[in-house]
């Protein structure tokens, strides 16, 4: 998951501006501190060489120099601020080859759900993505926040109930990767890392077909039984039964989650499903 | 009768919180009976409980602060402990704990540590730098003490009574509503925060309108110490910062209580309001903080390199800058949430600009030096140190606002390294700074060097052990508040980062020896001229503990450094009038009104929180009737007669009579 190590043309930008932002900053930090430290020991008291200069407070062409230093840094790093906000928004279109694939992402308590419209299968904790495609993600969530995030795969995005955000990915490498919820939601957390499997454009097709077989129907009922408190370690698959699923949970034509079952009217419920732990 | 309160309340199912609730009990019962066996009870009430004394007011203040942070330390030590050991396991502590931890890690280290430290500093020191005799509302002074202890008591009653909110510490909807937070948690959470944000705002009230008010003759706005200059930002930004923070956690509860929808899912309520609304208050708390410990190093840096600080115009000029810009920032918190480039580019760009005034500072300290003939005691050290983290964190936190990094590295454990940088790197090495370089003037006596020093060197390399594994963890793709993981690569880091955390632990263990060796020797350390560092602000003027009127006579002050200019030319009237004619003082009364507020805040918020409704009308009664009491007194202040304060006087004035002749050949 090393953010360093990028598999796709999203994070492989982010990260060179990462790295940029930081080397043009070095070059003055770097500096600075040697200067403190080389200050310090120089002007100590038990040194005999040090001259000392008691009046020495005000310099009007230091002062323009400390001004000017921090100011053209940020002059030049607004600038990378400002081109990559608008060449990286989340939302900004990303060249692939083939058709680009739809994922209508829904973060549940807790655990993902990925929706295919288009192919009209669904999964649960587990991404299967073509490489090289323009991978165009809408995301909800069915009733906390959280964060959807691919870490070598690029930009991270929130999910909000009764909201729709977009992000657009691309993978470029087959193989596995790890996803994560970069936002705290609740006791199950820390369990809705996913899968995401990067598979050749040609085996994609196969995998969706293999998929489509599959007995488990995705609707509004087995739906809402999904979003019931608790952690997934399995990897269900789905076959979808209406397309326009997404649309209703995000319009909150099915209403939010219902949150944990308040066992105990004391202070403490216990927490939601019993596998949290 | 009692509410949702019943014995399920207390978790006698989780050994931990109960038996660190059984320690506490038995230290606080244990005290309390020490307190009233020795007959010391009379004592406190009279001279600190009830004190309206800005220096009692100051150190009482600190100690609430020193004593919150051995909690919050502890709830750190458990945490990193926890992330060490859970890999591929579930640790030794369940999600609903671990949650609960690092939500009350992070409320109590901002709202009960680091709020209270340099709430407390400020209160000790900027009257005597202004050269006043005290604060501008006394017993509004007192009284806001005491509601931020309501709030730190609430906070750890949540320990064995109920629970704390499981939601980290900003308490993010829709997680905190009540359908999915149904316990009290939250509650505790948010009421804490209301009393104690409540002590702060009057607080904030008080400090400005002193810096603003009270100055002595002479002292001009450009001729303030910097340490009084950060004051009046800092509060400023806090009367402007708390409301905004009052109102998002009153919509939060009205949401919880009486069924609203601000934030909830359903109904229109919207959770990107209050992420706005909470990073309004959010991002200016943060320069809230950093702000005073800005001034501290700068009081310390000039002071222990024996010049006047370089720049001072443009540190006046850099410190207002932040106020202001610190409140056009705030968006940078979520650019993940799906804003537009336009809007992200602009906050990432206003948040850079901050870090110009802020390298600026950086550069003055640095030239303050030069030239300079520095003595490395304890608190310079301090401030070295500060100005090399701190300089990292201003360089990952200026990463963060660059929008394409900030989308790889948003609640990442880089960002969670990052704000540990600036806020122990800048606020905690401040507070510990102005701890030691102005415990003489509180106490009367000096610190040891030699544990302060060794406390210097293990906190400034466990800082860094511990942080530096979680910038790289972040890196590694690692988030934030994961109670278990099984992500291999970012195991080792974890290991370090707990290593670090031991050493950190041995920092703060030597601070405590510090502070016992030091009241051992007292005798040996006594400063008696009250000026043990060479000082150069009107702090130093007087003794070491000041008289409860601080200065016999209001000091004449003829430049920047007025304390120093005044030991230059040897002029100061007071030193040189050889039959100063001393009157009468007036000095306000002590007064209850600030705890037996709190007593029933205390009340009324632990009701709200269990909806016992007759008891919340009682504090509330109670808590109004205080505050009629007050309103209504006939006297509030008391005159010492001339005789006694030339009597004290004249103490102080032998005392630093040679030290006055030695400066003089300088």
């Amino acid at each position: 998951m090393n953010l360093l190590d990028p598999q796709g043309p999203v994070a492989a930008a982010n990260s060179t501006i990462l790295v940029d932002s930081v080397f043009i900053m070095l070059v003055i930090v770097v500096p600075t501190i040697f200067a403190i430290l080389g200050f310090a020991f120089w002007f100590r008291a038990s040194n005999p060489k040090a001259r000392y200069q008691p009046d020495f407070v005000y310099s009007g062409r230091v002062e323009m120099v400390v001004w000017a230093i921090p100011a053209l840094t940020v002059i030049l790093l607004g600038g990378v601020a400002w081109i990559g906000s608008h060449q990286l928004d989340p939302a900004a279109p990303v060249r692939g080859t083939g058709s680009p694939v739809r994922i209508q992402a829904v973060s549940l308590d807790w655990k993902w759900l990925f929706i295919y419209p288009d192919q009209r299968i669904a999964t649960v904790n587990t991404l299967t993505v073509p490489a090289g495609a323009e991978l165009n993600f809408q995301l909800t969530s069915s009733g906390v926040m959280n964060t959807f995030f691919i870490p070598q795969l690029g930009s991270m995005i929130y999910t909000m109930n009764g909201m729709v955000t977009k992000l657009n990915l691309r993978a470029d490498n087959e193989g596995k990767l790890q996803g994560l919820s970069a936002h705290f939601s609740g006791d199950g957390f820390p369990d809705m890392m996913f899968d995401v499997n990067v598979v050749s454009p040609l085996a994609f097709p196969e995998w969706v077909a293999t998929t489509a077989k599959t007995d488990a129907v995705l609707n509004e009922d087995s739906y809402k039984k999904l979003m019931q408190q608790g952690v997934e370690k399995g990897r269900p698959i789905y076959r979808l039964e209406d397309p326009r699923l997404f649309d209703l949970i995000a319009t909150q034509h099915i209403p939010p989650g219902p949150g944990p079952e308040l066992l105990s009217d004391a202070g403490r419920p216990h927490s939601g499903g019993h596998d949290a732990r | 009768m009692l509410g949702k309160l019943d014995w399920s309340a207390i978790p006698f199912d989780q050994p931990i919180p109960l038996v660190a609730g059984a320690v506490v009990l038995v230290a606080i019962l244990g005290v309390l009976t020490w307190v009233v066996v020795k007959g010391h009870l009379p004592y406190l009430w009279s001279e600190w409980i009830t004190s309206v004394d800005h220096k009692r007011i100051g150190v009482m203040y600190i100690l609430l602060a020193s004593v919150m942070l051995l909690r919050g330390g502890s709830d750190a030590i458990m945490m990193r402990i926890q992330q060490a050991v859970a890999y591929q396991s579930q640790g030794y502590l369940p999600p609903e704990h671990y949650n609960q931890i690092f939500s009350a890690h992070g409320t109590i280290m901002i709202f009960f540590v680091a709020m209270p430290f340099v709430i407390g500093l400020m209160n000790l020191i900027v009257p005597l730098q202004l050269g006043v005799r005290d604060v501008a509302f006394p017993t509004l002074n007192s009284v806001g003490f005491w509601l931020t202890a309501t709030g730190a008591l609430l906070v750890n009653l949540s320990l064995v009574i109920g629970e704390f909110a499981r939601t980290g510490w900003l308490a993010f909807p829709p997680l905190s509503e009540l359908s999915y937070s149904p316990g009290v948690g939250v509650d505790y959470y948010a009421w804490s925060l209301q009393i104690s944000g409540v002590g702060t705002l009057v607080a904030g009230i008080n400090l400005v309108t002193t810096v603003l008010k009270l100055r002595t003759r002479g002292m001009n706005y450009l001729r303030m110490p910097m340490f009084c200059w950060t004051t009046l930002a800092s509060n400023l930004l806090i009367v402007a910062a708390f409301p905004i923070l009052t109102a998002t956690l009153a919509m939060l509860l009205l949401d919880r209580y009486l069924g609203f929808h601000f934030f909830t899912n359903e109904a229109g309520g919207n959770v990107m309001m209050f992420m706005n609304l909470i990073w309004a208050w959010g991002h200016p708390e943060v320069y809230i903080l950093v702000l005073p410990a800005f001034g501290i190093f700068s009081e310390v840096v000039s002071t222990f390199s024996g010049k006047a600080l370089f720049g001072y115009r443009s540190m006046v000029l850099a410190t207002m800058a932040i106020c202001v810009i610190s409140f056009m920032v705030w968006l940078h918190h979520f650019f993940t949430m799906g804003a537009g480039p336009d809007v992200n580019a602009i906050f990432g760009i206003a948040s850079m600009i901050i870090a110009v005034p802020t390298g600026v500072k950086i550069y003055n300290w640095l030239f303050t030096m030069y030239g300079g003939r520095i003595r490395f005691a304890t608190p310079m050290l301090w401030a070295v140190g500060f100005m090399v983290t701190f300089i990292i964190g201003g360089l990952t936190g200026v990463l963060l606002a660059v929008p394409p990094a900030d989308f790889m590295l948003h609640n990442s454990m880089f960002l969670v390294a990052h704000f540990h940088n600036v806020i122990i790197g800048g606020v905690l090495f401040g507070a510990f700074a102005g701890f030691e370089y102005w415990f003489p003037k509180a106490f009367g006596f000096r610190l040891d060097e030699r544990w302060g020093k060794l406390a210097f060197w293990f906190t400034f390399l466990g800082f860094f052990i511990t942080f530096i594994p979680l910038y790289i963890a972040g890196m590694l793709g690692m988030t934030r508040r994961m109670q278990h993981y099984d992500v291999a690569a970012w195991r080792p880091w974890m290991i370090v980062a707990a290593i670090g955390m031991a050493v950190l632990t041995i920092g703060v263990i030597c601070q405590i020896m510090q502070l016992v060796v030091s009241i051992r020797n007292r005798e040996a350390l006594r400063d008696r001229t009250g000026d043990p560092w060479d000082g150069r602000s009107l702090e130093w003027a007087t003794s070491s503990p000041p008289p409860v009127f601080n200065f016999a006579f209001n000091p004449d002050v003829r430049g920047e450094d007025a304390y120093w200019d005044m030991k230059i030319h040897a002029q100061q009237q007071s030193l040189e009038r050889d039959r100063p004619e001393y009157q009468d003082i007036e000095m306000p009364r002590n007064s209850p009104t600030g705890f037996v507020c709190a007593f029933f805040a205390t009340v009324m918020g632990f009701a709200l929180i269990w909806h016992i409704w007759w008891m919340v009308i009682l504090g509330g009664l109670g808590a109004f009737a205080t505050f009629v009491v007050f309103a209504w007194r006939d006297h509030d202040e008391y005159v010492i007669p001339a005789e006694e304060v030339a009597a004290i006087d004249r103490i102080n004035l032998e005392e630093r009579r040679s030290l006055v002749s030695m400066a003089g050949t300088v």
